[in-house]
């Protein structure tokens, strides 16, 4: 009963990854991608900890989210310093 | 007792998928950049809030779930971080704001 719920709970973030992902693809600037690409990476930390859930391994799936945590938010901070000095309009 | 603790988990996680849900059809549908950052800043961090927060519940009180609302609080404290500094890259460089009447 659960391992269903769990299923069909990670299948509804996988589909609003892919509602999220036409936005990297199609957005006009580059900073709409970065902020794509954040938000993918946001929800991905949930489908990571549900993962663990479904397969019985919860204490070591919720270490891997916390590292994707740290390592989304890091990445997103660098890009969006990066393209502040560098300039939007012109990528 | 146990099953009011799960009815309770299951609310929160369906909670959560429908503000992740929702975030993502503004991400698609609005016409700004600053629009779209409204809806993606506080609509994923208040999703993924409730459903760490639920699967936290419905663990019990454990060592996991201890770990489970540490990733929920450094959630809460990075992604308005995150999507200050992408909206201050946007405004420091004056991307164009979206006007009434005007398509897409």
């Amino acid at each position: 009963m659960s391992y269903t719920f769990f299923l069909i709970t990670s299948l509804t973030i996988l589909f609003a990854v892919l509602l999220s992902l036409y936005r990297v693809v199609a957005g006009p600037h580059i900073i709409d991608r970065i902020i794509g690409v954040n938000v993918i990476g946001t929800k991905t930390i949930a489908v990571i900890v549900l993962t663990g859930y479904l397969f019985d391994r919860v204490e070591f799936f919720i270490d891997i989210a916390f590292v994707y945590a740290l390592i989304n938010f890091i990445g997103t901070l660098a890009f969006a310093r990066y393209f502040e000095q560098k300039g939007v309009e012109n990528s | 007792m146990t099953s009011a603790v799960t009815v309770l988990a299951a609310f929160l996680i369906c909670a959560g998928i429908f503000f992740l849900l929702m975030g993502a059809v503004g991400l698609i549908r609005f016409p700004d950049f600053y629009t779209r950052m409204h809806a993606a800043g506080k609509c994923d961090t208040l999703g993924s809030l409730l459903l760490l927060v639920g699967l936290a519940t419905y663990q019990g009180f454990d060592f996991s779930s201890a770990k489970l609302l540490v990733i929920a609080v450094f959630i809460f404290f990075t992604s308005p971080t995150a999507a200050h500094a992408i909206a201050r890259a946007a405004y420091t460089n004056r991307l164009p704001l979206w006007t009434k009447g005007e398509r897409e």
